[in-house]
């Protein structure tokens, strides 16, 4: 065949969409779900451990005309947002002041750098104490499992400002204060926003495990029920939905982050 | 104008383990002049640049400016980096007009001056561009406006064309001639490029790595206009490979 021949439609077709950054990954999400469907609807495996994607389906359209599934959804999401918010808030002016300060800098990152690498899960029984089974306890264990992390990381994210362009303002007659707001802070924001978009994947494992040991209503909380009653399909349902409202809030950060720092691409 | 470098020592470390990079470095620049530091990596010439910028400060010795003592980095002292120092997420006229607003000129001034020097530099129509879609010669000549915008009493140049390639690098040299013919600045230039420092500059000291001393000072009375005939003319090249002999000879002061 030479290099003139026509290359036939379809065959056009199928490669022009196959180069559509999306098509392999709906592909691959489309592959777990069909294999899914055949091995628990071909019953070699107990309805009970493996529910079919039809009675996970009718599952979660139970819950949402009930509206334990909205409701469930807003008081994880209120948890997440308020834990990560306070999180991040702060982390961001304690970040840039110990990528900024190098007395601060020796200060503050040994200690955390050592209470990072606690598990947040383990202060569950601590905040309990402290706190009770209310929402405080919750954030704080939102709070106390990103913070770090958020600070260490917004301050590496400082450290890596090309030393020019910090010299080059202060040669133009730039002060601290200017410098810090429209050469560091301009310039990691690219990095702190995608500091934030890994550590809120953390923020979605917390609350679920906050909700696992103690809560009255939330994703975690309709997982712990649905296992007492070995409601499978119920699990399904939490599982995904969590899933979905994560991969919703990662993508939100990617759009903002193309909007607010298109020079960074 | 009156840059005054006298006696400039630096060393780096403490105690035993200070190493001395500048010793006794000593020289003048007045208003108008253009002069160059030529040496080796290791001649302590960039350590000249940043003293006078103010970004450190010498170990003994003083600067002044003026009269005045240099202490601190200030809009008085332009400087222009060999790389990665334009602000990406501005374009081309916001990186030139950022100076004047740390200055907190008036809005109008900025304006104006920001197309001028555009202009100046041969750019206004990459006003809009930002500096990634700019090649390295472009993004060069935005940072030299942007560092003339702010008005400075000296332009300093680091290595301004040491990252070009060699065709543009020529070009570059010849801009920067127009440039300081037609606007009048004072700039002090710092590079390893013998051919460079005679090409553009009045008066050319030439260093000496470990530890970084002016070894020998040339003043330099070339016929600039044609500088393509210029790099090829005789006497050029005969003054370019006198020094390039001095230069070659120079050993570390220790070994001698």
């Amino acid at each position: 065949m030479s290099r003139s021949d026509p290359v036939p439609l379809a065959t056009a077709r199928l490669r022009r969409s196959l180069r559509h950054p999306w098509t392999l990954g709906v592909l691959g999400v489309a592959v777990v779900v069909l294999l899914w469907f055949l091995i628990s609807n071909s019953g070699v495996v107990d309805k009970l451990f493996l529910p079919t994607p039809q009675a996970v389906w009718a599952a979660g359209q139970t819950q949402w005309v009930s509206g334990i599934l909205v409701k469930d959804a807003l008081a994880s999401i209120q948890r997440v947002f308020i834990g990560f918010a306070l999180s991040a808030g702060l982390a961001l002016p304690i970040g840039i002041a110990m990528g900024t300060n190098v007395i601060l800098c020796r200060l503050l990152e040994p200690l955390m750098a050592l209470i990072r690498y606690m598990p947040a899960p383990a202060f569950i029984p601590l905040l309990i104490i402290y706190f009770g089974l209310e929402e405080l306890p919750k954030v704080l264990l939102i709070f106390i499992g990103t913070f770090f992390f958020n600070a260490l990381m917004i301050m590496d994210a400082v450290k890596f400002v090309p030393r020019e362009l910090v010299e080059t303002a202060r040669t133009l007659g730039g002060r601290r204060l200017p410098i810090l707001t429209r050469v560091v802070a301009p310039y990691i924001a690219p990095q702190v926003l995608d500091t934030y978009r890994i550590n809120m994947a953390s923020a979605w494992n917390l609350v679920i495990v906050a909700e696992l040991v103690a809560a009255s209503e939330g994703l975690g909380k309709r997982i712990s029920l649905a296992q007492r009653f070995l409601r499978t399909d119920e699990i399904f349902v939490g599982l995904i939905v969590i899933g979905l409202i994560g991969l919703m809030i990662d993508l939100g950060f990617r759009f903002l982050m193309r909007r607010a720092c298109s020079w960074a691409n | 104008m009156h840059l005054q470098v006298s006696n400039v020592c630096k060393s780096f470390g403490h105690g035993t383990q200070a190493k001395l990079v500048l010793d006794q470095v000593s020289f003048d620049l007045h208003g108008g002049e253009f002069l160059a530091l030529v040496g080796s990596s290791g001649s302590g010439k960039s350590t000249v640049m940043r003293l006078i910028a103010g970004l450190d400060r010498p170990s003994s010795g003083s600067i002044t400016l003026d009269a005045r003592p240099v202490r601190s980095p200030g809009s008085d002292r332009g400087m222009v980096f060999q790389k990665y120092s334009l602000y990406p997420w501005l374009t081309a006229a916001q990186n030139v007009a950022f100076g004047m607003e740390l200055q907190q000129r008036p809005r109008n001034e900025i304006r104006e001056r920001t197309a001028y020097f555009l202009e100046v530099v041969g750019l206004a129509d990459a006003a809009r561009s930002l500096p990634r879609e700019l090649s390295g010669g472009m993004q060069q000549r935005i940072a030299i406006a942007r560092a003339l915008a702010a008005e400075p009493k000296v332009l300093l140049l680091d290595e301004p064309f040491g990252a070009l390639d060699i065709q543009i690098r020529e070009s570059m040299q010849e801009f920067l001639h127009q440039l300081w013919r037609q606007t009048g600045l004072t700039a002090l230039l710092i590079t390893h490029d013998l051919e460079e420092a005679l090409l553009l500059a009045g008066q050319v000291h030439i260093m000496a790595p470990s530890p970084g001393r002016i070894v020998r000072s040339v003043t330099v009375d070339l016929e600039r206009s044609d500088m393509a005939r210029l790099r090829v003319s005789s006497d050029f090249l005969q003054l370019r490979e006198d020094l390039a002999q001095s230069l070659r000879s120079l050993e570390p002061a220790g070994r001698r």
